[in-house]
């Protein structure tokens, strides 16, 4: 088998993936909206929190990706891991956006402002401009290999950056609702809503799965008929 | 190493000061900076103390930002790089000299923009001039740290001048928020005891960013 065609079976089997994860996505809508029970003070403006935490849960699966794979690429410099973090910051980058437009959509009507300069929702936007960023150094360095170091950098020196970002922010002000399944005292969240959350949880890491599989090897199959054009002109 | 780094420093400072073209641009930038600030403020309802922790700190910002392009700049105009890594020099003491350089640059545009802020805003810097540089020279450190390296990256792409402050900026959270905060809290004439975890913040963010830029540097060269 040529790369170009182990490459085409690759993105058919991560469409696959994908789309099992985009049915579920539809089966997690479904369960949240009509059987899930709607929450008493917030009402239904609260059932897009199945759909904001996950999303933000797979934008930080996302993050640590890129930052492994880029403490990783410095070591053993395989061209494939870096596809991976590329492909990972892409698909990060999407699922921040979600967080980022889902966030505001509750925060009108319950906190009675779109946007607050709270510390989860900085650290968000900033978590963001720096995936943006790390998107546009990468399309700014043509050298596969200076681009793959470059961007490593910036993965690294990210992944340190968040922590920092969240906690001076933190020193400001905090007005998020406080975590209701992570949290010293064990899950507060009444039982039904939190299966639908859960569940959510565990279909958006499988569509974060997807995306990121589909994305590499999309790269994969630019980079197999790249090598093939050149074998050709040559 | 260091006298490895503090030879490049050198160089790049006489560099500097026989032109003076970098240092006196980011000079007349930061005061027309300050002065534009006196149009986007209303003198009868706030006074200049409430603004200017922002104004010192949006200024000096911008300030640095300009330098920083500099110092690999000139370097890649002249295909000089290449001479530096061919010397056997370790490649952290390229990169702390680098910094240093810059260092002893955005300090200098620094301490020159200081006293024009106060005749401008009207504050009164003797009071409260020490714990100021001490702030000044903390989020200095950690701006130019991390400047030093982005702008390594940044001199090798396309758009550089626009890449490293994309780049950039979110990196100035911390060392910017901690600075604001504790210039204001000077200015107030706030106990002790109020600036310690924002100190702990800058301290925290300059050992963090060094030691990370010193380790990764490496990687920023053409091998």
């Amino acid at each position: 088998m040529t790369p170009i065609e182990q490459a085409q079976r690759a993105l058919e089997r991560s469409r696959i993936l994908t789309l099992i994860a985009l049915g579920l996505l539809g089966t997690v809508y479904v369960r949240a909206i009509w059987f899930t029970p709607v929450e008493a003070i917030q009402g239904p403006a609260q059932k897009i929190f199945y759909i904001h935490a996950p999303s933000a849960w797979s934008a930080f699966l996302a993050v640590v990706v890129v930052g492994l794979c880029s403490v990783l690429y410095l070591m053993l410099r395989d061209a494939r891991i870096d596809r991976l973090a590329a492909s990972s910051a892409e698909v990060g980058t999407v699922f921040t956006t979600a967080v980022l437009i889902t966030g505001p959509i509750w925060g009108k009507p319950i906190w009675g402002a779109w946007w607050t300069w709270d510390a989860r929702l900085t650290s968000t936007l900033f978590l963001w401009f720096i995936l943006v960023g790390y998107l546009v150094l990468r399309s700014a360095v043509r050298e596969p290999r200076q681009r793959a170091r470059f961007a490593a950098v910036l993965g690294i020196l990210g992944m340190l950056l968040v922590p920092f970002i969240h906690l001076s922010v933190k020193m400001f002000r905090t007005l998020h609702p406080q975590p209701v399944v992570m949290n010293p005292e064990g899950p507060t969240l009444p039982g039904q809503m939190l299966a639908t959350l859960l569940f959510s949880f565990a279909v958006f890491t499988v569509l974060y799965a997807g995306l990121t599989w589909q994305r590499y090897a999309q790269s994969a199959l630019e980079d197999a008929r790249g090598d093939a054009r050149a074998e050709g002109a040559r | 190493m260091l006298r490895q780094a503090w030879l490049i420093a050198a160089k790049d400072l006489r560099l500097e000061f026989r032109s003076r073209t970098a240092f006196l641009s980011s000079l007349v930038f930061t005061a027309l900076v300050l002065a534009i600030f006196n149009f986007a403020r209303d003198p009868t309802v706030l006074s200049g103390t409430d603004l200017a922790p922002g104004i010192l700190w949006i200024t000096f910002c911008f300030a640095g930002l300009l330098g920083l392009n500099r110092a690999f700049a000139l370097e890649r105009e002249n295909r000089t790089l290449d001479g530096l890594l061919l010397a056997p020099v370790d490649r952290s003491a390229l990169y702390l000299g680098k910094a240093i350089a810059n260092l002893v640059f955005v300090g200098t545009v620094e301490a020159v923009a200081l006293p024009l802020f106060a005749i401008f805003f009207n504050v009164p810097l003797w009071p409260v001039l020490g714990p100021l540089l001490g702030i000044v020279a903390l989020a200095t450190v950690g701006f130019v740290a991390i400047g030093t390296l982005l702008s390594a990256i940044a001199v090798n792409t396309r758009f550089a001048e626009l890449m490293l402050p994309v780049l950039m900026l979110p990196f100035l959270v911390p060392p910017i928020t901690g600075a604001v905060q504790l210039t204001a809290r000077v200015f107030a004439a706030r106990p002790l005891a109020e600036l310690s975890g924002w100190l702990r913040l800058l301290v925290a963010y300059d050992v963090v960013v060094v030691v990370a830029a010193l380790l990764v540097f490496e990687y920023t060269l053409d091998e």
